[in-house]
């Protein structure tokens, strides 16, 4: 900012505007001073806390006592990345997330196509509401309806004609299900986004090239969408690689998920040291699809 | 032009969408008002039974009161703090503002699991019991970006001639601030504060690790489904979170336009994220 009020000092005395002037006078101090309390509440509280997450990651549980024992060692780790158990669990819960993210993408692009390059203005707006009142709407609420839908009892087995057979509940395919179902609205906001910035001339000049619908699809739409896609399957991607609710209220006893293991060892079993190591997982997996994501260029056009 | 075909599968796509999207949040406030207490479909008659047992319920109540207490405080701070850095990241040009903001997206780009044992840890290693506090604490960690995201959008929108024209008149810094920079942002701080409370009054899963033995609102449901109890009572309860989440996105979108309710969904986040 320029502009310096020479006056300021004589104008009127009085410590507040004097001190208000002088303030206004050193950017700087300003900054400071609005920057330290945010700043001081992320690394103190938030960035602390991650640490101590690390840290606690190479403690160890005493197996007979019960007791924390902090003791550097890598035991954790190789526990994890040496039980077939665990390895299996990190590998479906990856593979659960990139289901997830390619069965949502699959289902928000043509809908958020239809919204942002046929709908007009205000089927567009109704659209848009219709997408975030989902979104924002409780989650635990969404998690459980599909608790009644998918129970033997419930609507998905009574329209099928099937009422009392067994139902999907209990299944990974519920979780599967309910995981599409809870983060599409996080896929579509962004491909939408993406979408609506493509300016028409860029779509008719594929058209006036002789493109058909698929061919400028293909060559022209996607390539731009990309971006908008990559930023929604970070938060498919992410939001199912930690969840541990879903699976506990839909799943059975073979949904064990990464984030049901760190739930269980975090406040049931009393063995947080694993449960943290175990939460340095999903932190690895999402700073490598972010590399990922950004090595194929995906972040310029951001 | 698309063909008028893939016009119709569009359309056709779009409604199952919509179906899709909607038909569990529709059923929920069906069961609420069943007059059943078996969960089975079709529903067996209406009652308004299972609100007056909620409504009545010690447990409940208290839960909602610590659910809005938290949510109160959360969005407080949030405002207070997100505020100050949008303001600082638009105003001061300096080394590491990307780090900010990357900083501030980091507690909902992670997986809330992660929040969630990490701060459980920290307050274990600190010493801190859990309370309300640490509730809170949890909470405003995650609450401050949606704040940010909406000032900073705001604040790009907003030309620097207002601010340059009140100082060529003689305002000093903070009458600039007072007088013509907080009326044009004040709608943008009351919805990002009415969905940073939306967004604590419904959380579950950092609260999780985070509450002890104080219940919020979230925290009672998700008990009473894992046990299997209570589960009539459950559904209007949930209807009425619904309802409650609902209102203060409704409300932020009157007064701030269905962008900002976007932008500060995790959604928009991911952008802020991918810029970097």
């Amino acid at each position: 900012m320029r502009a310096v009020t020479v006056t300021d000092g004589q104008a009127a005395g009085g410590m507040w505007s004097r001190a208000s002037a002088a303030l206004w006078r050193r950017p700087w101090a300003r900054a400071t001073l609005l920057l330290t309390p945010p700043l001081a509440w992320f690394l103190l509280i938030y960035i602390a806390a991650l640490v101590v997450l690390l840290i606690t990651a190479f403690w160890q549980v005493n197996p007979f006592t019960n007791n924390l024992e902090r003791i550097w060692n890598l035991g954790n780790f190789t526990q994890i990345f040496e039980t077939p158990a665990y390895r299996s669990i990190i590998a479906r819960t990856v593979g659960m997330a990139a289901g997830v993210t390619v069965v949502d993408a699959i289902i928000a692009f043509p809908f958020a196509y239809y919204m942002a390059r046929i709908a007009g203005g205000r089927t567009r707006i109704v659209l848009f509401v219709a997408i975030l009142l989902p979104l924002w709407a409780s989650y635990l609420a969404k998690v459980y309806s599909w608790q009644l839908i998918l129970t033997s009892t419930g609507v998905l087995n009574w329209s099928l004609g099937r009422s009392g057979a067994a139902g999907l509940i209990n299944t990974n395919w519920a979780v599967f299900i309910v995981f599409c179902y809870i983060w599409l609205p996080y896929m579509v906001v962004p491909v939408y986004a993406a979408l609506d910035r493509i300016p028409s001339s860029m779509i008719e000049a594929s058209q006036d090239l002789g493109g058909r619908t698929w061919r400028t699809t293909r060559s022209v739409i996607l390539p731009l969408v990309l971006p908008g896609l990559v930023a929604g399957s970070i938060f498919t991607f992410s939001l199912t690689l930690g969840d541990y609710i879903t699976p506990l209220l839909v799943g059975g006893t073979n949904s064990v998920f990464i984030g049901t293991v760190i739930y269980d060892n975090a406040a049931g079993l009393n063995n947080v040291p694993l449960g943290a190591a175990m939460a340095i997982v999903p932190i690895a997996i999402m700073a490598c699809y972010l590399l990922f994501a950004r090595s194929l260029g995906a972040f310029r056009e951001l | 032009m698309e063909p008028a075909g893939l016009r119709l599968a569009l359309r056709v796509w779009v409604t199952l969408v919509l179906l899709f999207l909607f038909v569990p949040i529709v059923l929920i406030v069906l069961y609420a008002f069943d007059r059943s207490t078996v969960e089975s479909w079709p529903i067996s008659g209406f009652t308004l039974h299972w609100f007056s047992i909620a409504w009545h319920d010690q447990a409940v109540r208290s839960a909602f009161v610590l659910s809005v207490k938290v949510g109160l405080l959360a969005s407080g701070i949030a405002l207070v703090l997100g505020s100050a850095v949008a303001y600082s990241l638009r105003q001061f040009v300096f080394f590491g503002r990307d780090a900010i903001s990357f900083l501030l997206v980091l507690p909902i780009a992670l997986p809330g699991v992660i929040t969630g044992i990490a701060l459980s840890s920290f307050f274990t290693f600190t010493g801190i019991q859990l309370s309300l506090w640490t509730i809170m604490i949890g909470h405003a960690t995650f609450c401050i970006v949606v704040v940010f995201n909406n000032l900073i959008a705001r604040l790009r929108r907003m030309p620097d001639s207002l601010a340059e024209a009140s100082m060529d008149l003689g305002a000093r810094g903070w009458q600039t601030q007072l007088y013509v920079t907080l009326p044009m942002v004040a709608t943008a701080l009351v919805s990002g504060a009415l969905l940073a409370f939306a967004l604590s009054f419904d959380e579950v899963i950092v609260t999780v690790f985070t509450s002890g033995a104080n219940n919020t609102l979230p925290i009672w449901i998700f008990g009473a489904i894992r046990l299997g109890q209570q589960l009539p009572e459950v559904n209007a309860v949930v209807s009425i979170v619904i309802v409650l989440t609902i209102i203060p996105v409704m409300l932020a979108a009157r007064i701030a336009g269905a962008g900002a309710v976007a932008r500060s969904a995790r959604a928009a986040a991911a952008q802020e994220t991918g810029r970097l």
